[in-house]
């Protein structure tokens, strides 16, 4: 439907976005209020029949937040996209459309552990269950599925451990089984890869990562293809293929056709669930979006420059990059992920978790932190932060062993994040040195 | 009401005829369909529902506060009114002149149905998404029609008149130019 013949660059500054047509103003007006007025009572009603496209209340949709909609839905080659208040949430509204108590999600084990929390534990209580796999064998999903599964959901470029995901081969899969595959673009960005163009039908966000880039503003999108063909499996998918009893029987994929699942996503998923992102942030998130191409160039370039440096420093064991050579994900990156493996990747410092721990507290230019995507650079050892409560066999099991240290590379200059860690690892070899004399040299 | 539709078709003012009668029916560009949607003022609906969560009574809805006309058809409602507008069996049976006949029945149906409009002498024959007859398409071209396929007028409106983005939609469109109020 859409053209998208622009080019990337342009649609990131450009798409959905127009002057305001009321004032003119070019960059896009906040729009910080709860709600709307109707022009009078039969405007009202088709507003609330879905009817006619508008704005009723901010919870539903508000003109800044569809901005940033839009755009995003152009960046993924989607036909649509629904903002959320966190990455989170957006897991939640992407899959409330498709899950009902007793029903089944096919998770890629190798995700975001606040991701595996949710999913684990927290979707119990609606009766869904997430069934994990190891995506790194494409076959473990189809073994996975059962006539109650609904949805199959991993992470392209998974956090940490820069994990690629032969995504053709799951679409197919995907495909076969008659469920919509969805997949978390948080790590790669659409700079990177855009899922659905190699046959995922659903794209989240976490827009507080790369797409905003500044570390100020949590969000998160749910963008769908319009591809998947909910009326085919009309009994699977009752809440989109079905008359909706609180719309008066309309059948959203048949009313608003490849646009039904964004239509459900916000006039039932944020109107019911409430989790809608604010204006200002979905503001700050669309200054942080325009410059998104030119981030993730120098984001990828630095990282890639610092996990070389890394891989020959003496005090680190290991480097785990999908955009180094020897990473056994480096086929799979340069097939889905051309431009770059991303900024975010773990190693191994020698020493184990004394080591870790000296490492983090000895940087001055990195932060000790627990987020990713920012234009700072960040680090976290998470054997002593995020993963303490495990066990060491579950710490290695989570790619969270003692030694391991997570970096998030920003773009400052690549000279002074390399000296920063170089700093960094002179210390804490030196320390674990003089705790253990008897085996030094 | 006549006077809200007037006020509200300042978009679609009519034109005379269509700039081009035949298009890439795989891929229309922007501005054709913009001129087809702005060559037309009067749409005959055929397959009409009088139920008002079925699509067909949403494009007519949304399309008539756009300031088009829309006449509806369908022989199981022919006689009672669909939002004030009166049902005719066919449109042979319209007693007045349409430009566009906007076809909700399937792909094969849709060939007597274009010969129909053919004959009725509009200017337009535009099918639903999922309705696609390329012979029928051929006809109403060599007839000297404009046909547009496998589209929905009510998503093509709002997507290039701004009103679809405002669900969040991707409408493809680029321009730094002030859109009318």
């Amino acid at each position: 439907m859409a053209e998208n013949k622009m080019g990337f660059e342009t649609r990131s500054i450009h798409a959905g976005a127009a002057p305001d047509p009321a004032t003119g103003a070019r960059s896009t007006p906040i729009y910080q209020t709860t709600s709307f007025v109707f022009d009078d009572a039969d405007h009202a009603a088709s507003l609330f029949n879905l009817q006619r496209p508008g704005f009723i209340y901010s919870r539903l949709a508000n003109p800044t937040v569809a901005v940033l909609e839009e755009r995003l839905a152009s960046l993924e080659n989607g036909i649509g996209a629904t903002a959320t208040s966190s990455g989170h949430a957006a897991q939640i509204v992407a899959l409330f459309p498709l899950m009902s108590p007793g029903m089944e999600v096919v998770v890629a084990n190798k995700l975001y552990g606040g991701s595996i929390n949710q999913m684990r534990h927290s979707y119990k209580k609606f009766g869904w269950n997430a069934n994990f796999v190891d995506p790194v064998k494409p076959e473990n999903f189809s073994k996975a599925i059962t006539d109650k599964t609904r949805a199959i959901f991993l992470e392209n470029l998974a956090n940490p451990g820069g994990i690629v995901v032969d995504l053709e081969a799951v679409a197919k899969i995907a495909k076969r089984a008659g469920v919509p595959l969805i997949v978390d673009n948080t790590m790669a960005t659409p700079y990177l890869c855009r899922p659905l163009d190699w046959g995922a039908d659903i794209v989240v966000h976490s827009t507080t990562k790369f797409i905003s880039g500044n570390g100020s503003s949590i969000g998160g999108a749910v963008i769908d293809s319009g591809k998947f063909d909910w009326l085919k499996y009309k009994s699977k998918y009752p809440s989109l293929a079905s008359p909706a009893p609180e719309y008066h029987g309309l059948t959203f994929a048949e009313t608003f056709g490849p646009l039904g699942y964004t239509v459900y996503g916000h006039a039932v998923g944020l109107r019911d669930l409430g989790p809608c992102q604010s204006p200002m942030n979905a503001w700050i998130t669309l200054q942080g979006v325009e410059t998104l191409a030119l981030r993730m160039e120098r984001h990828c370039s630095n990282s890639l420059r610092v996990a070389q440096w890394l891989e020959k420093h003496p005090a680190v064991a290991w480097v785990s990059y999908a955009g180094l050579a020897s990473s056994p994900f480096n086929k799979l990156m340069k097939k889905y992920m051309p431009k770059g493996g991303g900024a975010v990747f773990t190693f191994g410092v020698k020493g184990g978790y004394a080591a870790g721990v000296k490492v983090v507290e000895a940087v001055e230019l990195f932060s000790h932190l627990a987020n990713i995507g920012d234009t700072r650079s960040l680090i976290i050892h998470p054997a002593s932060t995020t993963h303490r409560q495990l066990t060491p066999e579950q710490l290695v099991a989570a790619g969270a062993g003692p030694d391991v240290i997570r970096l998030s590379i920003g773009i400052e200059s690549v000279e002074d994040i390399i000296g920063d860690l170089d700093q960094a690892l002179r210390k804490a070899a030196g320390a674990t040195k003089a705790k253990s004399k008897s085996k030094a040299k | 009401m006549a006077k809200k539709k007037a006020a509200l078709s300042s978009a679609v003012t009519p034109r005379p005829s269509p700039a081009s009668p035949s298009a890439n029916h795989d891929d229309y560009s922007d501005a054709f369909v913009k001129q087809a949607l702005a060559s037309v003022r009067v749409i005959a609906v055929v397959g009409a529902s009088a139920n008002w969560n079925r699509p067909s009574f949403f494009v007519i809805k949304y399309l008539q506060a756009k300031g088009y006309r829309m006449i509806p058809v369908n022989p199981k409602e022919a006689g009672s009114e669909i939002l004030g507008e009166k049902v005719y069996a066919s449109v042979s049976e319209i007693p007045h002149a349409v430009d566009m006949v906007d076809i909700f029945r399937n792909s094969q149906d849709a060939g007597p149905i274009t010969d129909e409009a053919i004959a009725k002498g509009a200017k337009l024959v535009w099918m639903q998404i999922g309705v696609r007859n390329d012979a029928a398409a051929e006809r109403a071209e060599a007839a000297g029609l404009t046909v547009v396929m496998n589209r929905c007028p009510k998503i093509e409106h709002s997507r290039l008149y701004g009103e679809l983005s405002w669900g969040g939609f991707n409408s493809g469109v680029i321009s730094s130019k002030r859109r009318k109020l």
